[in-house]
């Protein structure tokens, strides 16, 4: 497989929501608006980033037996640093976010990607995985929190384009939970055809 | 009354699935069979009791004292790996049964989100140790109803004809969905 292929993996293939489904708890959390999913997005990718490379580059160090544990080490550092970096910089993000920040931790998507590919490839090539991975985790949480904005509250990344109130029910976790039902549903209807 | 407060609310009000949206992968994964979600159910409670004490005392008599607040994301999900692996090993000794019943689950936990959001929100919400023990205990009812109600449907949803897109993972979604509308019914009982 080139890098290419590498890259672009994440975005349809083997997109780790719609496709392969991980990492649902932050996507229902996080998207009552398409930037706050994508900040999500976006917090979630530094992290793949950060732990596929480091897990690849010490993939002849760590043993065998104690990989998992060693793993969520260097996953829940890159999250805490991530954490101090949002507390810091985007506050009112990170105040919106609230829990779900450190929960990164717990995201499969991280802890799969690690043990599916950073700890047999190279750097390069684990790098270009966490981008891939990490952005098409991104695009489904911006196009899920753009879809439930858009009729929850009848605007856009924050501009108002349709008037009045919207479906309030969008906003709220029942409206998540249908949302990411019927894209997924969307999805499974377009990859067989 | 103050404790009936906090379990009320935990349960019914923010269920910690139906409303926090926390812990879906295994709501949406081990919730084909009422039997199986009963054994998630019980092996989640005694994971999220216990791990809430401990958590508990390490923030307070450990990385408060020590001023090491920021490791608390680091620590905790060390706290709760050690703490299921543990769990496991020592049913394994003592309760061959209860081992039997909930032992294939017990790996799948550490990866739960409930279990850190719970210690991280009891941390957050500044209850005391008895509070926090209730609210985990609470919580974990309220993931065990909500899996047990959505296993219950599923299973009867068996026999129904769906469209072919819509099986498995998007159906139980917005069934999810559905029952979340539902659970909106009891906000206000609670001010």
């Amino acid at each position: 497989m080139n890098q290419m292929q590498n890259f672009t993996k994440g975005f349809f293939r083997e997109n780790p929501i719609l496709v392969l489904v991980l990492g649902t708890c932050p996507t229902l959390a996080t998207t009552s608006s398409s930037i706050n999913g994508m900040g999500m997005g976006i917090a979630t990718t530094f992290v793949l980033i950060g732990s596929n490379v480091v897990i690849s580059l010490l993939s002849d160090v760590i043993p065998d037996k104690v990989r998992i544990p060693a793993f969520v080490v260097i996953i829940a550092s890159f999250v805490t640093v991530v954490d101090l970096l949002m507390q810091a910089y985007v506050p009112a993000l990170y105040e919106t976010l609230g829990i779900f920040i450190p929960l990164i931790v717990v995201n499969c998507i991280v802890l799969g990607r690690a043990e599916a590919y950073a700890c047999k490839n190279s750097v390069f090539s684990s790098f270009i995985d966490g981008l891939g991975m990490g952005l098409g985790f991104t695009m489904a949480l911006g196009i899920l929190g753009a879809f439930r904005e858009i009729l929850g509250s009848g605007t856009l990344f924050g501009y108002k384009f349709i008037k009045g109130d919207g479906i309030l029910v969008f906003i709220l976790a029942p409206g998540a939970f249908m949302a990411l039902g019927y894209l997924i549903a969307l999805i499974n209807r377009i990859r067989r055809t | 009354m103050e404790y009936l407060l906090i379990i009320i609310s935990a349960v019914l009000i923010n269920n910690v699935v139906l409303a926090q949206t926390l812990g879906i992968c295994p709501f949406l994964g081990v919730s084909n069979r009422v039997q199986t979600a009963l054994g998630m159910a019980g092996a989640v409670t005694f994971v999220i009791v216990l791990s809430t004490m401990v958590t508990y005392l390490i923030q307070v008599y450990v990385l408060d004292k020590l001023g090491l607040a920021f490791m608390q994301t680091i620590i905790f999900i060390l706290v709760i790996a050690a703490l299921v692996q543990m769990v496991e090993i020592i049913l394994k000794k003592i309760s061959q049964p209860l081992y039997q019943a909930l032992g294939i689950y017990l790996p799948l936990i550490t990866t739960n989100c409930a279990v850190l959001g719970v210690a991280i929100l009891v941390i957050k919400k500044n209850y005391n140790l008895f509070e926090g023990v209730i609210y985990g205990a609470a919580t974990a009812i309220g993931f065990g109803l909500a899996l047990i109600i959505l296993a219950g449907i599923r299973e009867q949803l068996e026999l129904a004809d769906i469209p072919k897109g819509m099986k498995g993972v998007p159906l139980s979604l917005v069934i999810a969905g559905i029952l979340a509308l539902a659970f909106m019914g009891f906000s206000g009982i609670v001010k």
